[in-house]
């Protein structure tokens, strides 16, 4: 935690710290506790009257179905992007490891999605899909389906979807090769002298030593799904058509910023905090299990 | 320069360990001190709280005439020479030495001379320009020595300073030290695990164990009459053989459990007749006696040929206790040998049983120190 | 590999090549519209390979803007998101790395405390406070502001870990020497931890620049005055209107223009970029 030898000095250290901690609770403990105390009021629309209702905001939120929905997309978007991001991130991640020549340049033409902000993303996918004069959506007409986000709903959740993995794709794909790549050659040879085939080998050898890796990419996929999101849902669907684009994060903005209903909001952002302690202390038991091992 | 005296210093880390047991000694101004024993014995402890780096407990640190127990390291006049050297890895060779002396806004062209004078004991003169990563082992080793010598201080301290080169290079280190202190006779204090290092580099030796200081001696004090039977274990190699024995009823010779017996020589024990002891024997003073006149056999087990020596190791007829003897290389002998043994009485060396302390037999005077 | 398949390697390429296509293939569609005129994308199917408006189209963008959106040119707003890069990338920087200074070669009373303190924000994303931050910058009279866009971003316990890290692996009998050459803690940390840090400060200099480039929804929140747009959310703004009156050539190039700082750094500090993503996330 600390050296063994250290620097005695009073006020130094505090002066050092004074900086960070000021910020942390202006702008990050001081908000959260508000909104863990507004989720307790209900105020009317003029911002008038103010009452405290306890639990209210929360059994409100239990019963009202368009949470419900809100809460049933982000984990349909959540598991699709997670899915979709890793596999086609696993994929290529085997392929460049297969390859010893050119290595490099695969792997710059592959990583420079994640400087993509999500949404800028959300608008190249939006762009493409676009009913009237996207390539995409061309295409799949050609092919016979009438492609129409704006109306169909399960449309709006893949160009959503697409979008959100396409950006993580190159994330992934760092890990994973590196993952590859620390996996010890001995041991694929010596599964090649026992007789295992190289699909063989991936999926006995390589995959479960890839675990590790796998189970980390997965909580960074789902917490950047939830939270990390939200530009590409606002910046092409706005959460339709029908709410049926409606991930939780937007939903917390749209609540307080544009219906202001302050105590909804609050609570919903108390439900999602609760879900990000959640994926942290996981994400951090996992890193310390990782440093045991 | 200066001495340094150290009073009933002890060291306690928080949670009650006590690393330090009291120690008092006194360091001669020039003296060449090196503190020895095996890792966890506290010897590091010792010098890094001369240092300035670790906290006093109980007791007091003089350097010279005055109590530094809370002098900060940079102002105690100290130099110190790291066990992975601690050069800064983006400082030029130079520049490591430079920065002890700029902080203390010593003269720009003093620096230069002083830098230039250490350059050119440690034949460093070409490599000023460099970084630590640019340089072998040895190199920066004398980069390490150079960033002390600069500083011309009072007293060095030594951490385990050969412990990360290979073998041949630290004999050779070794050799420059002695060599470098000849030349500057400045007082130091050297801490090692490696005996051969301690033999060849100590004007006196500390041989600690556990917090405590053993023995406090010039290194043949320390081999000819070591104090504990721990000192006799860790001095000398291979190490001294260790036999549960007894004095004989007169108390002049030691009866050995496997039968026979060991005449001892002028200082008989008569007041001890009798009593458990341990006896300690060093392999290189066992002798091959002519037949018939040995006093006591080994059953020979097992060679070991080191082509200018050959050890020996087997067992005095049914004791079970291993016995090492040290023969010169051509010596023909060869495992199922009965080997007839005889040793001098000088080099008998009794110790207590009960705290491993020695025995005196021989007064002092009569080992030339 | 261990053994020599030719055809294997074959399929490696291609699907390598296949995936760069699928990655690409949005920017270039992008790209390509970027640089025709505006009766050109009226209708399906759209053109595939560049036209001729590329002068025109950028010059239009960084110049004038959308008159639709507001009119904000977007070098305007190019350099509103730069202003605010730096910022957040500096700010982050500097309060993490002597926030992990102290933590790491300091022993004080509520060492831990500060440390639990810093580690909570991890857990605090913006999107999960987003009302009462807004009302805390609003209160503190930062909105519409360089500072209001920048400051409440630059906690990072991300950042602090990282250099705590790292700080950790420095021997601590480099800080020993540095204590008997008779350096005290203020210049041990300039001449000796900081020039050590290098790496690790470029490292996560890139990472936090895309960071603090691709911000999205704070700057949403906190700019109401058009001058103060940054070039990301700018785009929504942008979007909203385009399909009303068909200027997809000029949001095209903007779009371009969002994605082109942050790619070419990640492209040209390919190196560091790896090792601060990987390091952060240790």
């Amino acid at each position: 935690m600390k050296k063994r030898i250290v620097f005695n000095h009073r006020v130094l250290p505090y002066a050092l710290l004074a900086p960070q901690i000021l910020i942390t609770i202006v702008f990050f403990i001081w908000p959260a506790s508000q909104a863990l105390y507004q989720a307790l009021l209900i105020q009317d629309a003029f911002g008038l009257s103010t009452q405290f209702v306890w639990f209210e905001n929360f059994s409100e939120l239990i019963d009202d179905e368009f949470y419900l929905n809100s809460f049933q997309v982000t984990v349909v978007f959540s598991a699709a992007t997670a899915f979709l991001a890793m596999s086609a991130a696993l994929l290529l991640a085997v392929m460049a490891d297969r390859i010893i020549k050119g290595a490099t340049g695969y792997k710059t033409l592959l990583i420079w999605p994640y400087a993509v902000a999500p949404a800028v993303a959300g608008v190249l996918w939006w762009f493409l899909f676009n009913p009237s004069i996207g390539v995409a959506a061309y295409i799949l007409r050609v092919f016979g389906y009438d492609w129409n986000h704006t109306l169909d709903g399960g449309d709006a959740m893949i160009l959503i979807i697409v979008a959100a993995a396409w950006k993580q794709i190159s994330y992934n794909f760092l890990f994973f090769l590196a993952g590859l790549q620390a996996i010890p050659k001995s041991l694929i040879e010596a599964a090649a002298i026992d007789g295992a085939s190289p699909r063989k080998r991936f999926w006995t050898i390589v995959f479960p030593l890839l675990s590790p890796t796998t189970f980390f990419l997965l909580v960074v996929n789902v917490v950047y799904a939830f939270f990390d999101t939200f530009g590409i849902v606002h910046a092409t669907t706005s959460g339709g058509p029908a709410k049926a684009t409606e991930i939780m994060v937007y939903k917390v903005f749209n609540d307080g910023f544009v219906a202001l209903d302050l105590g909804g909001s609050a609570a919903q952002s108390v439900i999602l905090m609760l879900i990000v302690i959640t994926l942290t202390v996981v994400q951090f038991r996992y890193i310390e299990r990782r440093v045991e091992y | 320069m200066a001495d340094v005296q150290l009073r009933g210093v002890k060291k306690d880390y928080p949670g009650g360990f006590r690393a330090i047991h009291g120690i008092d000694m006194h360091i001669g101004d020039g003296e060449f001190i090196v503190i020895v024993g095996p890792s966890g014995c506290g010897k590091s402890t010792l010098m890094r709280m001369v240092a300035g780096l670790e906290r006093v407990t109980e007791g007091d640190i003089l350097i010279g005439e005055r109590v530094v127990n809370e002098v900060e390291p940079a102002d105690r006049n100290i130099a110190m020479v790291f066990q992975n050297y601690a050069l800064y890895p983006h400082m030029t060779v130079f520049d490591n030495m430079a920065y002890g002396l700029r902080n203390r806004r010593t003269p720009k062209a003093e620096i230069e001379k002083r830098v230039a004078a250490a350059a050119e004991i440690l034949e460093l003169q070409g490599l000023l320009d460099r970084r630590p990563r640019q340089l072998s082992g040895g190199q920066r080793q004398r980069v390490a020595m150079g960033r002390a010598i600069v500083r011309e201080p009072s007293v060095f301290l030594f951490d385990e300073p050969l412990s990360n080169l290979d073998a041949k290079l630290r004999v050779q280190m070794r050799l420059e030290i002695r060599k470098l202190h000849q030349a500057l006779g400045v007082t130091s204090i050297y801490v090692t695990h490696d005996q051969v290092e301690a033999m060849t580099l100590a004007d006196r030796l500390v041989v600690m164990n556990a917090g405590i200081a053993e023995q406090i001696g010039t290194p043949m004090q320390v081999y000819r009459q070591p104090a504990t039977t721990y000192v006799a274990g860790f001095i000398g190699s291979p190490a001294m053989n260790f036999i549960a024995a007894r004095l004989g009823p007169d108390g002049a010779d030691i009866e050995l459990p496997a039968g026979g017996r060991l005449p001892m020589s002028n200082g008989a024990l008569a007041s001890q007749a009798g009593r458990e002891v341990t006896l300690g024997i060093r392999p290189e003073h066992l002798t091959v006696s002519g037949a018939g006149d040995g006093v006591v056999s080994l059953n020979v087990e097992l060679i070991e040929q080191l082509g200018a020596d050959l050890l020996v190791h087997g067992h005095f007829g049914g004791d079970r206790t291993d016995i090492t003897l040290r023969l010169a290389g051509a010596t023909p002998v060869s495992a199922g040998d009965v080997l007839p043994l005889g040793v001098a009485p000088e080099s008998l060396h009794l110790f207590d049983r009960e705290n491993g302390r020695r025995l005196e037999t021989a007064a002092p005077s009569d080992v030339p120190m | 590999m261990v053994e020599n398949r030719r055809y294997l390697t074959y399929v490696a390429h291609a699907t390598l090549i296949l995936g760069i296509v699928i990655v690409a293939f949005p920017i270039w569609v992008t790209f390509v519209a970027s640089t025709h005129e505006p009766q050109d994308l009226l209708t399906s199917p759209v053109p595939i390979w560049p036209g001729g408006a590329f002068l025109e189209n950028y010059r239009q963008v960084l110049g004038v803007g959308l008159e639709a959106a507001g009119g904000v040119p977007v070098g305007t707003m190019m350099f509103n998101s730069l202003v605010m890069a730096l910022a957040i990338t500096i700010g982050k920087i500097a309060i993490s790395i002597i926030a992990a200074y102290a933590i790491v070669y300091f022993d004080f009373p509520f060492r831990m405390t500060a440390f639990w303190l810093i580690f909570v924000t991890l857990m605090l994303p913006v999107e999960v406070r987003i009302l009462p931050t807004f009302k805390v910058v609003a209160d503190l009279g930062m909105l519409n502001s360089y500072v209001g866009l920048s400051v409440p971003l630059i906690a990072s316990a991300t950042a602090t870990f990282l250099f705590r890290q790292f700080f950790l692996t420095v021997p601590d009998e480099l800080m020993e020497a540095a204590r008997i050459d008779g350096a005290g803690p203020i210049k041990f940390f300039r001449d000796v931890l900081l020039p050590l840090s290098r790496t690790n400060i470029a490292a996560l200099f890139v990472i936090l620049f895309i960071f603090g480039w691709n911000q999205y929804l704070w700057p949403l929140l906190i700019t109401t005055d058009e001058s103060f747009y940054t070039i990301v959310m700018g785009i929504q703004r942008m979007v909203t209107v385009a399909d009303a009156e068909p200027q997809w050539h000029l949001v095209m190039a903007t779009t371009m223009l969002a994605m082109l700082p942050p790619v070419v750094v990640v492209i040209c500090m390919q190196q560091l970029f790896v090792k601060g993503l990987v390091e952060v996330e240790k």
